[in-house]
């Protein structure tokens, strides 16, 4: 009979499928265990509460509320974040200036935001804030990191060439910044779902996911609680697919354009 | 007139270049050599702008272009050949310009290959392209040969003669042939001690 071969892509997958089988049947012989869904649901009770929340209206009003607002922090955030680090590769009192202000942002805890947040944000808008305090720091030290590691040979050749800005960004920093400003996506984007829900289950604003859960915890439903925990990591590992694509995607764009002007 | 006045520079403070004076002759072919170590290529980044010299001074005229073929090849390396000439050359040279300077230089134009998978002496032949389609009044070589086979040398350097003999050119070359072969007229003679003579 012929061996069967599988590719290391296909090898890694399976792997992965395989952790994940893991650790699912660990969940579940805990609450096996455990016999108090009220302490621990079962990842098949999570499945199914989901399962039920995902045919009702609400479910879709929440996820879409979170979404947009996580989205919108994320996307003000992560621009901001770009701007700045070109700002500070090109001026260096903006590196110093910003430095300390960047340092602060990232070590302050996000309860400490919230807290102090809701006094001048809406309920509404507080998790758009908390999330794009979320995604500046690290987006920002990345880029500028990805920037400063720009061959610094190829910056002089340009330099003797009389290269314009945008043909230095384009052939020169932007390759640079690309891998750098992937790692702070996937490292950012976990942090602002985590810490956005966090400032919705505070400030309940309507149509949210935070609001949910909190009503979850008040009605001990636990079910519910598990099954929005799920919503939100199934929403976040999609999101997180969806931007390193589009950063791809926007990378092999500006490789692979048209050399003629 | 391009001239050098006291050139010195020292790395670590160990002297590399001690007060280099030199003037080159214009639209001409100077070869600048020296045993490894005696400063050439120090002494074409001074001129090119990107190092400073710890005294001493290079006289240009005044809005004078300057191109560089550098000892390593600088060339964007997700960029097709095509696109690297592009990025560099001047607006007022055309498209058509860029591919029929690949075509003398035996590349093919329409190669929509990323340079990363040139081979040495195709990136060479780039690097060559992209100095003498910058139009330069003054143009610097360090080593440009290098890699290049016997016919793609000589055709390199017809290209070179061809496009840039109005230039005041300086070449680097430990190749005395290279020298004759690109008209040099003149030469500077790095000493290795941080001096320099004609």
């Amino acid at each position: 009979m012929k061996p069967i071969s599988t590719s290391p892509k296909t090898k890694n997958r399976l792997l992965r499928a395989g952790a994940i089988a893991f650790w699912l049947a660990a969940w579940q012989l805990l609450s096996m265990a455990v016999k108090q869904e009220l302490l621990l649901v079962s990842p098949v009770s999570a499945c199914k509460t989901l399962i039920r929340l995902m045919g009702e209206r609400a479910f879709y009003d929440a996820v879409l509320g979170s979404f947009g607002r996580i989205l919108a922090g994320f996307a003000l955030g992560g621009a901001l974040a770009v701007v700045l680090a070109a700002l500070a590769r090109a001026f260096f009192p903006v590196r110093v200036l910003l430095g300390p202000l960047m340092s602060t942002v990232k070590a302050t805890p996000v309860a400490s935001f919230v807290i102090l947040a809701l006094i001048w944000i809406r309920s509404t808008n507080l998790s758009v804030f908390i999330s794009f305090l979320m995604v500046l720091p690290i987006t920002y030290a990345n880029v500028l990191d990805g920037l400063d590691g720009a061959d610094p040979k190829l910056l002089e050749m340009a330099k003797v060439f009389r290269v314009r800005i945008p043909g230095r960004v384009r052939a020169i920093y932007a390759p640079a910044a690309f891998p750098m400003l992937l790692t702070a996506v996937r490292v950012s984007l976990g942090m602002c779902w985590k810490a956005g829900i966090a400032a919705e289950v505070i400030a309940q604003p309507k149509n949210s996911i935070g609001s949910a859960l909190q009503q979850a915890k008040l009605f001990f439903a636990t079910p519910e609680m598990f099954a929005w925990t799920l919503a939100t990591i199934l929403l976040s590992v999609l999101f997180e697919h969806a931007a390193v694509l589009l950063i791809t995607a926007l990378r092999r764009r500006m490789e692979g354009r048209s050399w003629s002007r | 007139m391009v001239a050098l006045e006291g050139i010195s520079k020292a790395f670590d403070s160990a002297p590399v270049l001690r007060g280099v004076s030199f003037a080159f002759p214009e639209r001409a072919v100077t070869a600048l050599s020296g045993p490894s170590g005696s400063g050439k290529t120090t002494l074409l980044n001074i001129m090119l702008g990107l190092v400073a010299p710890d005294e001493g001074a290079v006289r240009m005229p005044v809005g004078a272009r300057m191109a560089a073929v550098f000892q390593e090849d600088r060339l964007i390396e997700h960029f097709s050949a095509a696109r690297n000439l592009r990025l560099t050359t001047p607006k007022d040279i055309s498209d058509r310009e860029i591919l029929e300077a690949l075509r003398e230089l035996d590349l093919a134009p329409d190669d929509q290959k990323r340079v990363a998978k040139y081979s040495g002496g195709m990136r060479r032949r780039v690097a060559i392209a992209r100095a003498a389609l910058f139009k330069p009044d003054v143009l610097l070589l360090d080593e440009p040969f290098t890699g290049l086979d016997e016919d793609a040398r000589r055709r390199a350097v017809e290209f070179l003669k061809r496009r840039c003999g109005s230039a005041t050119v300086v070449l680097v070359s430990h190749d005395r042939d290279e020298a004759a072969l690109m008209g040099a007229v003149g030469e500077l003679r790095l000493d290795g001690e941080g001096g320099g003579r004609a």
